[in-house]
């Protein structure tokens, strides 16, 4: 393994491939800041030029131009709200709102150090457990994945605001409700389709995020700036300070730390990935805050943009543990890049680190170059990237329009898409009118399709029977878990009541 | 990148332009050729495209090639687009496969393959039977036997929903081997290779799925492949036994072809069999075919249409058994 390790640094070190490293973090943070462009645009526009190229720099640049553009999906996340790529919507939530009270700078950065750590601890436990994490990511069924998808529902709670719960579950069950939408693959009957051709393939996750994030944001900022000429417009070119207080860093250094960890963890698995690795840190991370604390989160809580930022990066990181070891890819961006290695005549697989470990190693090391790479090319341009904040607002909104609708389409080439958008946007500005919040609606949709696919495969396993739940070890360990952080708040309550406290213990309870 | 992204579009309604400008020139050979794709970028019909079209254009059989990505409806979108804009599109060539077969049938979209001009299918990939390296199931006879001893002891797992071609091809084979088609256990998966994962996972016995694709899985030495669904055996694995020669009359080809515009002229759409005839022995095209694994399987014309629709009456026969179609 050291010489296979040695040969890749050797490679990772040539010349021409850390100029693929730089080219690729490059090129991959400018798309993936682009809204709605994200990873899976960025990588499919890297197939030609890497043909031209050696395999270990082709993967190299690919690579870099993959956790490049997760990298750069932060930033227009919590500039405009309008999310660069699908893993990269957890992060609007608490970065957008720090970006409103002039904290820009410091969200940026602070997305920056998260993303970083999340990627280099995601790299270095790639580079020594890839081999021993493959088993693990083989050790899921279907059973396994309904219950981590459960114990991610869970998570709603930290999406719903002080007073919102019922709202909250509500948007969950809708987002449900349109995961639904499109052709049952357990069944091959589509559902929901009225009789169109469009949307027999259902709707996709960035359609819904850009739509009632980006589209209806920026619509709510023209409503509101009709009714309320006179309010003091925000300072938008006020970076605030970029630098974190020593007490600002003890608080998220945790968060960081476990959030890489769950992060890589998520991402290993085949069926789960960066997206929602970032909804279940997220949710975790609230889970485990005081109740104090938890009231921050969705309005500018550093914790709540630090656990999504380092989890969707060093998820990124983890899905090259099935695609280098088992070849199996675990999202659309690994299934292109699983193609061109294949194209190479690379076999990836158990053997790829004694067939290839020129190419095997190379890329493992070259991705803990690109994270510093990232962070050295993107600290010292935040100051002028957050300048993009002092566009005048008329030149602004349809910048932001135009690259919200243009990532949308480019993946798709539907123009349908553009209408199901604009309907969509309609319906979310009703309901964020009327106050209801649209995160959980992005949760139950992104976990629901998941779920659902999961539950009817585990049951068609047991002929029908819930006995899946507590057949295999695993699948009984994780619905326990789910159980019981559902219960924990509410027992915590009834306790509270019980004993006649009930005034502070309303306080603890946290809307479980 | 992005101005790139805009440069493939511009192409396209340049090369729209030229075609509306040169309409009605008689044509001694194919000038350009437009390919339309009916998904997106990085898929089997987007490299499928691409690759042909790289190969024609470096060989010179084809001075200008465009590409123009349209996804929706399983394919049903682009089809749709094609009859649509039938008039400016005698340089379209729309790549296409087995699902358009299945999917008419079942009802996803309106159309046939009758709808459009079938021009020729190029290359064809074969079903095949994957189980684990360490599988109690040595052979398919082995898997067979279990099959009709009890069908819902075999669990089957595959990258397609229920009634598309995955599961299809292991109703068919197991129907062959006598049992009842109808009681095959089949675990959807939206991927061929998260479905690879359901099968490393122990939660199934048998993955079917491409035999191009299980070939690059059997090599990296975590499966085996018990049986593949081809008239012969192949030359790239020769030691993989036919259905066919294992007793069980059952072949089926999952081909990769193209289509032009309905209404397309047989001048027109004999030009593109033979610039495609003659791409098979350009330097270029074994460079393209090589590198994505393809198999050649040359159809032209007629004999592409008859093979169509002997392909929809045999896989009708099963729908309809299965309880797919009415």
């Amino acid at each position: 393994m050291w010489d296979g390790i040695l040969t890749g640094l050797g490679t990772a070190v040539m010349p021409f491939n850390l100029l693929m490293v730089v080219v690729g973090c490059f090129a991959g943070t400018f798309i993936g800041m682009l809204p709605g462009l994200g990873p899976i645009s960025a990588v499919a526009l890297m197939i030609p030029i890497t043909y031209g190229l050696d395999p270990a720099s082709g993967i190299i640049l690919m690579a870099g131009v993959y956790y490049g553009a997760v990298f750069g999906g932060s930033t227009s996340s919590i500039l405009v709200n309008a999310p660069g790529c699908a893993s990269t919507v957890v992060t609007a939530f608490d970065g957008f709102p720090l970006a409103q009270k002039n904290q820009a700078g410091k969200a940026l950065a602070l997305a920056a150090y998260s993303s970083f750590t999340g990627g280099t601890i995601g790299a270095l436990i790639l580079l020594f457990a890839a081999p021993a994490l493959a088993s693990v990511s083989l050790s899921f069924q279907s059973g396994d994945y309904f219950a981590l998808m459960l114990l991610g529902l869970t998570a709603v709670a930290a999406f719903s605001g002080k007073g919102q719960v019922i709202k909250a579950l509500l948007m969950t069950v809708f987002g449900l409700m349109i995961a639904t939408v499109g052709t049952d693959i357990t069944s091959g009957a589509t559902r929901f389709t009225f009789g169109s051709v469009d949307l027999i393939d259902g709707v996709s996750f960035l359609l819904l995020a850009m739509a009632t994030f980006a589209l209806t944001e920026v619509i709510m900022t023209v409503l509101r700036g009709q009714h309320r000429e006179a309010e003091p417009e925000m300072d938008m070119a006020a970076l605030g300070s970029m630098k974190l207080s020593r007490e600002e860093v003890k608080e998220v250094a945790p968060t960081i730390g476990r959030s890489s960890v769950f992060g890589f963890l998520v991402g290993v698995l085949p069926g789960a990935g960066a997206t929602i690795a970032s909804f279940m840190a997220y949710g975790l991370e609230r889970n485990l805050a005081s109740a104090k604390e938890k009231l921050k989160f969705g309005k500018g809580s550093l914790r709540g943009l630090a656990a999504p930022e380092s989890a969707n990066n060093a998820a990124s990181t983890g899905s090259f543990v099935p695609l280098l070891t088992l070849g199996i890819p675990g999202s659309g961006t690994t299934a292109i890049m699983l193609g061109a290695l294949i194209a190479y005549g690379i076999q990836p697989g158990p053997r790829l680190f004694m067939d290839n470990p020129d190419v095997f190693w190379s890329v493992i090391i070259s991705m803990y170059f690109g994270n510093l790479v990232l962070l050295i090319l993107n600290l010292p341009l935040i100051p002028y990237i957050s300048r993009l904040l002092a566009i005048p607002r008329p030149i602004l909104i349809p910048l932001i329009l135009f690259f919200s609708i243009t990532g949308v389409y480019l993946v798709s080439f539907n123009t349908f898409d553009i209408q199901m958008m604009v309907l969509i946007t309609v319906i979310a500005i009703f309901l964020k009118l009327l106050a209801f919040p649209m995160a959980p609606m992005l949760l139950g949709f992104i976990l629901g399709g998941i779920l659902e696919k999961n539950l009817a495969r585990a049951l068609t396993m047991s002929d029908g029977s819930f006995s899946f739940l507590w057949d295999r070890p695993l699948t009984l360990v994780i619905t326990l878990i789910a159980v019981a952080v559902l219960l924990f708040p509410l027992l915590g309550t009834v306790l509270g009541k019980l004993r006649g406290k009930g005034p502070e213990a309303a306080v603890a309870e946290g809307e479980g | 990148m992005l101005s790139k992204l805009f440069t493939h579009r511009s192409t396209v309604l340049a090369t729209a332009l030229t075609t509306c400008l040169s309409a009605g020139v008689v044509q001694a050979q194919v000038d350009s050729v437009h390919f339309l794709i009916p998904g997106g970028a990085g898929g089997g019909w987007d490299s499928t495209a691409r690759g042909t079209g790289e190969a024609l254009q470096k060989s010179g059989l084809v001075d200008t090639v465009s590409y123009e990505n349209l996804s929706g409806g399983g394919g049903g979108k682009a089809i749709a687009h094609l009859i649509e804009v039938a008039d400016q599109s005698e340089d379209t060539l729309m790549v296409n496969s087995t699902p358009i077969v299945i999917r008419s049938l079942s009802k996803v979209f309106p159309q046939s393959f009758r709808d459009l001009t079938p021009v020729a299918a190029t290359i064809g990939d074969f079903g095949a039977f994957v189980v684990k390296a360490d599988s109690q199931y040595t052979s398919f006879n082995d898997l067979a036997d279990a099959y009709l001893d009890n069908p819902r002891s075999v669990t089957v797992v595959g990258g397609s929903a229920r009634g598309s071609m995955d599961h299809l091809v292991a109703a068919q084979a197991f129907k062959a081997a006598g049992g009842d088609p109808r009681m095959v256990k089949y675990l959807a998966y939206d991927a061929g290779g998260k479905a690879m994962a359901g099968l490393l996972s122990g939660e199934a016995d048998v993955l079917s799925t491409g035999f191009s694709e299980a070939l690059a899985l059997a090599d990296a030495g975590e499966v085996r492949i018990l049986a593949m669904t081809g008239p012969e055996r192949s030359k790239a694995a020769p030691d993989v036994p036919t259905l066919k020669e294992l007793g069980y009359d059952a072949t089926f080809v999952n081909w990769r072809g193209f289509f032009g515009a309905p209404g397309m002229a047989d001048a027109k759409r004999d030009e593109f069999i033979a610039v495609l005839e003659k791409m098979y022995g350009t330097e270029d095209w074994a460079r393209v075919r090589d590198r994505n694994g393809w198999a050649e399987d040359f159809r032209p014309g007629d004999e592409f249409v008859a093979f169509l629709e002997q392909q929809e009456k045999e896989v009708g026969e099963l729908m309809r058994e299965l309880g797919f179609l009415r």
